[in-house]
């Protein structure tokens, strides 16, 4: 499915850093640290986070090619966790963090290790299936606080040092985790196992006669991804001070989905674009209920017959350049 | 050059596997009750020529007139329906299908088709065979399958692919008296053979292709003065 | 009345009629769904939104056209059906040459939009359908008590099942569908018409999913949410039975509801996840199915 969204010979492997890739982290860097200033901090954090899920889920469709519409069971979990942990155990942030991306990871390795059993459209379903299990489990367990979910969740002292309930405390947060993330992908991508993925990717078979566990490799993608799906619940849970059910739905598995795909799969800046998009999307339609549910199929549609390489894959895609 | 009572002319007929050019204006013409056949070595086009023809390969121009009839432009079933059938080389038995549903399968597209009767007259162990699943047959029989069931159709123009690949003698024998018999009712054939022994038995007329283009032809006539002359080309 | 394991037979057998039921609606569903993925070779996600559709033509027409249940569960198949016919040929055949993944995400963009479009108009909370008169009350059985409509269900559900595959198998018309799931392309060049075949077999398939919409809109109460939790179990249950047959899907269908009802005697906890739980063992002991071809 990725060979013909990345087709063109811009986007293919490249060792060596292109001069684009630089210029437009340098420029997503200056204007998210610009921004705070001029746009609501609160939604650009949680812009932030969707940011970050969207990538790692961007990591298991566009360089290994399988799509898991069940990535809320990551997010929403470590959300969870993380909430319990700063709020139940009074762990300090960085302590909470790391107890929901844990969580997201061991998570991640159950799951992958059932999902990865099956190609394509069954991954697709088994993913989903297992996050709709636990979605209810949530439902009935005690400690996700069911309907109501897990409230007042405290943001605490990062490091006993820094107060994050100053909004442009917690900013810096989130920014300086989210961007280590992103770079994170970016070096797993452009590594030599990110090679293999991509050449599991293209031709599985093949990677098998060379010698490579792919089962294995996609395993440990898929729990990378996991992981840092994991991460940003966390990091969202800290911004809201919240984890509810909404974040296991499997709603929230799809508007992960449509984010990557809106941006544009496979690139390494469409997740973040097509995060910011929809959750602005989202916010600014609010007022207008279940339309934003029309208007999001209807993007997805339209992603699918006509703008398959999404926003700033068409983008790359014209100016010959890798994003 | 086409004559008028050609039944098949095909004009500079190119075909694309995707960015592959494959055939590159292939020309040549069957009159009506001949057994043609298309000779040549592995990959020089023969088989992308008859699917070209039937419409299976999608990306191709040029012309190919069938009774008149031009059909480049038309989808497969159209051609179908016109009155050609094809048997693959693959010999695209169903495997879901048992025998008498592989056997009914393709549509009437006229009138004087064999009727089943007809079909058991020339290939008596089908009928034994007809509750079994359709790949459950020994491969010559479903190669007998595989003719019996287009000569349902009431096609006159058959396209037969590499028909005798892989079967032992006696049924390749079988074969070549099958198709002398169908030529003896009138029917049309094109055949595609890499065994020019074979087709030496059956065939009136010979093309030779290369590279995707026809670059001889010969008839049956001709064709000891040009043994030598194919040897090369079929690289035997 | 008597007693099954510390459980009384009432509870028992109504709970086993219960899972009877929910394994006739997973097994229509899961049958049209198949049927789907063997033309086509996409996972019709909007299955569940066209499973709500049925069920609320049949609310409105009643509502609104005074056209009672049994009218409605011929037309709204049709209508519903007619719907998938448009939407294959707008946007499903354009996907034929793509991977299958991107019918995946039109069928899911597709059933967002069906779903807000409704949740829009009618809300969240379920709208009452009434159960026909003539299948009103039913009958004491000594070890439980029937209602009529819920044997109906069943009934039908089986009866519906059967003949499509019937129709599938043993039929001339099935023939055609098996040979062009297997090969296409030689299926065309035989005269077929493989195109229509393929939009009729989708519009079949949605209109098995809107009947089985009808029949549950006198069960369950029409929302516009019913489909999609509901189609999420019948995804699990169509990974379960696999999807090499028709007959599996249809067995599979049935015996995970009635896993899913005696779950809910002995582990009420435990009965929303059970089906899940089954997948996941299949998944490590048989990962291609239990029915299934190929992994």
């Amino acid at each position: 499915m990725i060979d013909r969204v990345l087709d063109q010979p811009a986007l293919r492997l490249q060792r060596e850093t292109s001069w684009s890739l630089v210029a437009a982290f340098g420029a997503m860097v200056a204007l998210l640290v610009v921004a705070p200033f001029a746009i609501y901090p609160v939604f650009l954090m949680q812009a932030l986070c969707f940011a970050l899920f969207a990538c790692a889920f961007n990591l298991l469709i566009g360089y290994v090619g399988l799509i898991s519409f069940g990535h809320a069971l990551f997010f929403g979990w470590a959300s969870y966790l993380t909430a319990h942990a700063a709020k139940v155990w009074t762990l300090p942030p960085a302590l909470a963090v790391l107890v929901g991306t844990v969580t997201a990871a061991v998570l991640g390795l159950v799951a992958g290790g059932l999902a990865i059993r099956r190609q394509g459209i069954y991954f697709a379903m088994i993913t989903l299936a297992l996050a709709q299990m636990m979605y209810f489990f949530a439902l009935r367990a005690k400690f996700t606080g069911g309907e109501d979910g897990i409230q007042g969740v405290p943001r605490g002292r990062l490091f006993g040092f820094f107060d994050l309930s100053h909004e442009m405390t917690m900013y810096v947060f989130v920014l300086v985790v989210v961007l280590a993330g992103f770079l994170l992908i970016y070096r797993i991508i452009n590594s030599p196992f990110g090679e293999v993925l991509k050449a599991i990717r293209e031709n599985e078979p093949r990677a098998i006669s060379l010698g490579y566990k792919t089962e294995r490799y996609k395993l440990v993608a898929f729990v990378l991804s996991a992981t840092l799906a994991g991460l940003a619940g966390s990091m969202k849970s800290l911004v809201f001070q919240l984890a509810s059910l909404t974040d296991v739905h499997w709603t929230m598995s799809g508007d992960v989905v449509l984010m990557t795909l809106l941006g544009g799969l496979g690139t390494i800046f469409g997740p973040v674009v097509g995060a910011f998009l929809v959750i602005a999307m989202q916010n600014y339609l609010a007022p207008f209920g279940q339309w934003v549910l029309v208007i999001q199929g209807a993007i997805f549609v339209s992603c699918v017959l006509a703008f398959r390489r999404g926003i700033v894959g068409e983008l790359a895609s014209r100016m010959r350049i890798r994003l | 050059m086409a004559e008028t009572h050609d039944l098949l002319t095909v004009n500079q007929l190119n075909a694309w596997y995707g960015e592959s050019h494959v055939l590159h204006g292939v020309t040549f013409a069957v009159r009506p009750g001949e057994v043609v056949t298309l000779l040549g070595r592995n990959g020089v086009g023969k088989t992308t020529t008859l699917k070209a023809i039937m419409g299976i390969i999608e990306k191709r121009s040029g012309s190919v007139e069938f009774e008149g009839k031009e059909l480049i432009r038309l989808p497969s079933d159209a051609i179908a329906r016109s009155g050609i059938a094809f048997c693959p080389e693959e010999r695209g038995i169903f495997a879901t299908l048992d025998v008498k549903e592989n056997l009914l399968l393709p549509r009437q597209v006229r009138a004087g088709g064999l009727d089943l009767d007809g079909i058991f007259a020339l290939f008596p162990n089908l009928r034994e065979r007809l509750g079994s699943q359709g790949t459950k047959l020994s491969g010559g029989e479903q190669q007998m399958l595989a003719i019996a069931r287009i000569l349902r159709t009431g096609a006159r123009l058959l396209l037969l692919d590499e028909p005798t690949e892989g079967l032992a003698p006696v049924i390749m024998q079988q074969i070549g008296r099958t198709i002398g018999a169908l030529k003896a009712e009138g029917f049309t054939i094109l055949l595609v053979e890499q065994n020019f022994r074979f087709a030496a038995t059956v065939a009136d007329r010979y093309y030779v292709m290369e590279h995707g283009r026809i670059v001889d032809q010969f008839s049956a006539a001709e064709l000891d003065a040009n043994t030598r002359k194919l040897h090369e080309y079929l690289g035997v | 009345m008597f007693e099954i394991f510390g459980i009384p037979s009432q509870a028992l057998f109504g709970q086993l009629l219960l899972g009877l039921i929910n394994g006739s609606f997973y097994a229509l569903l899961s049958l049209g769904l198949a049927v789907i993925f063997g033309m086509l070779h996409i996972i019709n996600f909007a299955h569940g939104a066209q499973y709500m559709m049925g069920a609320f033509a049949a609310y409105l027409m009643l509502q609104y056209l005074g056209i009672g249940y049994w009218q409605a569960l011929v037309l709204a198949p049709i209508l519903i059906g007619a719907t998938g016919i448009v939407v294959e040929r707008l946007f499903l055949q354009h996907l034929r040459t793509l991977d299958p993944l991107y019918g995946l995400l039109l069928t899911f963009g597709l059933a967002l939009m069906i779903e807000g479009v409704f949740r829009n108009t009618y809300g969240s909370s379920g709208l009452p359908y009434q159960v026909p008169d003539a299948l009103r009350g039913g009958r004491n059985l000594g070890f439980m008590f029937l209602p009529n409509y819920r044997a109906w269900v069943i009934v039908l559900s089986l009866a519906v099942c059967l003949a499509t595959w019937f129709a599938i198998e043993r039929t001339r018309l099935g023939s055609y569908l098996r040979a062009a799931t297997e090969n296409p392309v030689l299926v065309r060049a035989f005269g077929i018409n493989v195109p229509r075949m393929v939009t009729l077999t989708y519009g079949f398939g949605v209109g098995l999913a809107a009947l089985a919409g009808v029949m549950a809109a006198p069960i369950y109460n029409v929302s516009p949410q019913m489909g999609s939790d509901l189609i999420i179990v019948v995804f699990a249950v169509v990974v379960i039975g696999g999807m090499g047959s028709i007959l599996g899907a249809i067995l599979t269908g049935f015996a995970l509801g009635i896993i899913e009802g005696l779950t809910k005697v002995f582990f009420p906890e435990a009965s929303n996840t059970v089906i899940f739980v089954i997948m996941a063992v299949v998944l490590l002991i048989r990962p291609a199915g239990l029915f299934g071809r190929h992994a």
